[in-house]
Order: structure tokens, then sequence, then C-alpha cells
């Protein structure tokens, strides 16, 4: 799923400063799973806002939902009968919900509540971890299942370099080294002739490198 | 002989091969490294040139190197990945060949994490077996990577950096034949200290008949001070330094300490030298050009061959 996590609420009051009734929307999907843009977060953020507006003696009114999903027209939608009324949104979706918010209600301004991270994985209860960089052009077949693009520091697709250190990557030593991770899994696997063959350089155009990239499902297409 | 490379005439006439390296400045003074070069005449027979060590911001490589060849020194071009994409990599490569630059060292180089522009982006379009693929196939096959043809071709001959200390141990030999694959001609290896593990790194290199595809030279870094030698254990990555040179070292005065790393330095030269298959020795004395003669002087490298 998307990860995000919610931004530093000084930034949050800056960006409504000027005003006086805004719309705090999150949404059920990714965000919702991983704590940063669901209901809860919704109620959290509002409240915060709220009291620190207060303590200005600059009331501000806030409309609190959170729909299905803001990266599909149809829930998004669901604003449609009430967003007028409001002078900004600020949306706890990750950067896709709120650009098609944007998108869709293009009267007033849409701010983000949340950074959004990565493509990852629940480790464990309030740890989430990258696992993909979305290259468009997938090779986890080649490398035990362990994606070097997005695990490995420097994105080596021949590593590991000569950083890596009792399984840990040189920047940080908390951070695992993904070709150690490759390695292992390819033991295991016993695979090993795998990690002997050059990964042929790159085409990267399938990926953030060729542009914004779009799919189009003729089968699907209405 | 593939290319007009001293280093490479050196290596295929069955010499022993002497490098060392210079890091640029932080600066425009071409004289700091003119003076560092200098020291460096005749006691080796290339000198590498790094190419922003560490992620920290110095002179570009290629134009160092193009300051050396002006002095009619013999450098080697460290090119590294993570700050170039292929366009940019192979703009250089012909910009270095057009000025008689014949050596490249081809690395992914040390994450922006351990410079001083922590905030960069990394560009890592290729990884150093990539770019040994890359300036392989301009240089024999005539083509850019796109396909297209070159107007002459950049006479590079090829090197790469392994660390036979690094984890996992098990791949550093398979990592070589790897690079060797893609086109590698001479390896230039992170600073011995453990010499125990760098034979049994040789065991495995010749275990596989690897040191008859690729010349091997055994990197040294002498240590100025016991405070560098437990820095380099501790703070460098992929560093093995083993806990009697600390020893070593500590059991002498302090403003003999210098001396004492320096005879540590050729005592593992002389040993490196018996190693079957160890082709060169790569001195790399950091911030310490001045020491580089007299190491090798010490450990019967010199004079260098006239070729």
């Amino acid at each position: 799923m998307i990860i995000g996590e919610g931004k530093p609420i000084q930034e949050i009051l800056a960006m409504i400063a000027d005003k006086k009734k805004i719309l705090v929307v999150g949404c059920k999907g990714c965000v919702t799973v991983c704590s940063a843009g669901g209901q809860k977060e919704v109620e959290i953020l509002s409240s915060t806002i709220r009291l620190a507006r207060e303590k200005e003696d600059n009331p501000i009114e806030i409309r609190e939902e959170t729909l299905e999903r803001q990266c599909d027209p149809e829930y998004l939608e669901q604003m449609r009968s009430y967003i007028d009324d409001y002078e900004a949104v600020v949306s706890l979706a990750c950067g896709a919900g709120v650009q098609f918010t944007a998108e869709k209600y293009r009267r007033i301004p849409v701010y983000p509540g949340i950074n959004t991270n990565f493509i990852g994985v629940t480790v464990e209860q309030g740890v989430w971890s990258e696992r993909c960089q979305a290259c468009g052009s997938c090779i986890l077949h080649k490398t035990g299942g362990i994606c070097p693009i997005a695990r490995c520091s420097k994105s080596l697709l021949n590593g590991p370099c000569g950083g890596s250190s009792k399984g840990k990557c040189e920047i940080d030593p908390d951070v695992e080294c993904g070709w150690q991770l490759i390695y292992d899994r390819l033991r295991e696997l016993e695979s090993l002739e795998l990690f002997e063959e050059v990964v042929p350089i790159k085409d990267w155009s399938t990926g953030r490198d060729g542009g914004p990239r779009r799919i189009i499902r003729e089968d699907l297409k209405s | 002989m593939k290319t007009l490379s001293k280093l490479e005439k050196i290596l295929e006439s069955g010499k022993f091969a002497v490098t060392s390296e210079c890091g640029p400045p932080r600066g425009v003074n071409p004289d700091v490294i003119r003076k560092k070069a200098e020291l460096l005449r005749d006691a080796v027979d290339a000198i590498n040139v790094t190419d922003n060590q560490t992620s920290v911001v110095r002179m570009s490589s290629i134009a160092s190197c193009i300051i050396l060849k002006q002095m009619g020194l013999e450098p080697i071009m460290q090119m590294v990945t993570r700050d170039r994409n292929r366009i940019a990599i192979q703009s250089d490569i012909l910009g270095a060949a057009a000025h008689g630059i014949n050596n490249m060292l081809c690395l992914s180089g040390d994450h922006q994490r351990f410079g001083d522009h922590q905030k960069a982006k990394n560009v890592y379009d290729l990884d150093s077996v990539q770019l040994i693929q890359t300036v392989r196939h301009m240089r024999d096959e005539g083509k850019f990577l796109s396909g297209e043809p070159l107007d002459g071709v950049p006479g590079m001959f090829i090197g790469a950096a392994e660390n036979p200390f690094a984890d996992p141990f098990e791949i550093r030999v398979p990592r070589v034949s790897k690079k060797i694959s893609a086109g590698v001609e001479f390896i230039q290896t992170q600073c011995v200290y453990n010499l125990e593990k760098f034979e049994q790194w040789m065991d495995g290199i010749r275990a596989r008949g690897l040191h008859k595809k690729v010349y091997i030279l055994a990197g040294v870094t002498p240590f100025k001070s016991v405070g560098m030698a437990r820095y380099m254990k501790t703070k460098v990555p992929g560093m093995d330094v083993p806990d009697e040179l600390i020893e070593r070292l500590k059991s002498v005065a302090k403003e003999k300490q210098a001396d004492e790393g320096i005879a540590l330095c050729i005592e593992t030269i002389e040993r490196l030298k018996k190693i079957e298959g160890v082709s060169g020795i790569h001195i790399m004395a950091i911030e310490w050009e001045e020491k580089v003669r007299e190491i090798a002087e010490k450990s019967g490298l010199l004079p260098r061959p006239k070729v």
C-alpha cells in the first residue's frame, strides 16, 4: 500500500492561516491502514486545528469527512453537494488523492495534510517499510523476490557494493543491505547462479523517467 | 594491447605495477593537484584521481586528470555512477579520451549520505558493473549504448574496485567474476590490513582462475597514527583492521606512530608481493602523498620500469 505520515501541525496551520471555514477529508484506503489519513486522523487533526485557532482567538469552522477513496471519481463526487460552502480542503489522502480532489474541484484550494512517503508494507504495529519504487518493469523473479531498486540505497542492479557490512547498509546501521537479503534468499532457494548473471542496463523509461505514466485497458474502457 | 595505456603495457609485459592516488582540491587552484602529483612522479606507474570521494564536492576527476596529463603523468580517471546518467557518462568518457586519458576506474561511489550535500538526489542510472560494460561497449564495439556508431573510440584500459572485506564474503569472488564478464581488465582492492582474509579471498580468485583473466592490484593505506587506525576500523564502512595492528601502533610512542605505520605498510606490501595472482600494489596514502616514494622504495618497487 501507499504509506504516508501526518505533516507537522505548524505547516498545516500556516496553509490555512487566512481561512475561516474548511473541509478536512480523509481516505479509507491505504492511509487509513497506515494510520495517517483515516477517519481517526481526520478527527484528531480537526480538533488540533480548532484548539490552536481558538487559542489565537481566531476560530475556524471545520467539517470532517472521510471518503471511501480519493483516487476514484465516484467517491469524490460525494463532496459535490457541500464543498462550495468551504474556503479550502485539507486532504489526508496520499498525493494522488490530494491531486484528484483538486482536479475535480477547481474553485477552492486543496492542501496536503500528510506527506506521501512510499509503497510499502506493515512490518509490525507502527512500523512500515518501503518495498517498491514502481519502476514499471518488475525483476523480482531474478532477485529472490527482493527489489534491489527499492531496497539498495544505490538501487544497484549488480550489488552489493563495498559498503555492505554485517548485513547492514553503509548509510545507516539500521538499514538492511538489500543485496545481503537477496543473496540470503537466493541461497535458501538454491538459486545462487542467478547472482552471477550480469543484470543488463535497465530501461528506466517505464518508470517516472519516461514522463508521467498512464495505463489504458481497452478491454475495460467504457 | 587494446589501448595506449602505460599501465596496461606494464601489466601486459608481466611487470609488477604500482599505482597511487590523488584527491583533487576543494577549490579552483590547479597547483594543489600539481603539487601532489609531482610527489608521485617516477614513484608509481599511474595515478588514480578520485571522483568526489565520500560525496564531498571537489574539482572534477576529469579536469584533474587533464592537469596530470599535461604534466606528462599517467592518470586513472575514477568515475562514479552516483552523479551522472548514461548520457553524461558517455559524454565524459569521450571528453577524457580526447584529452588522452587512457585509464578508467568504474565505481558506484559512496552514497551522498557521507558527504557535504546530503540533500542531493542521486542518479544510479547505471551501476559499476554496467559502467564497465558501457566503456567496453564504446571501446570494442565503437558504439554508444543506443547502438549508434561513434566517431573514433575511447581507448580506455578498464578497471574496477573490489572490497574483499565487505559482506557477504562468499560473494566477493563471484562479484569479481561478474565484473570480468562485464569486461573489466584490472581490479584495485580496498586497503588490505587483514592479510589472512585477503589470502583467503585470493585463494578463491585462483581456484576459479580469475587471476588469469584480470590484473589484481592490492590496495594499501599507511596509518599515520593509532587514532587513524581506530577511525578506519570503526567509522569506515567495509574496512577490516585487525586489533593486533592497533595494539602494535599503540605500543610505540606517539611521535613514532607514523614511522610504525609506514613500516607496517611496507611489511604488508612484502607479503602481498608474494601472493600468486597479485599483479601490483595500489598505494593510497590519504593526504600523505609525500610518503609514497619512500614506501615504494623501501618495498623494493623502485625504480619503475620505463615503457
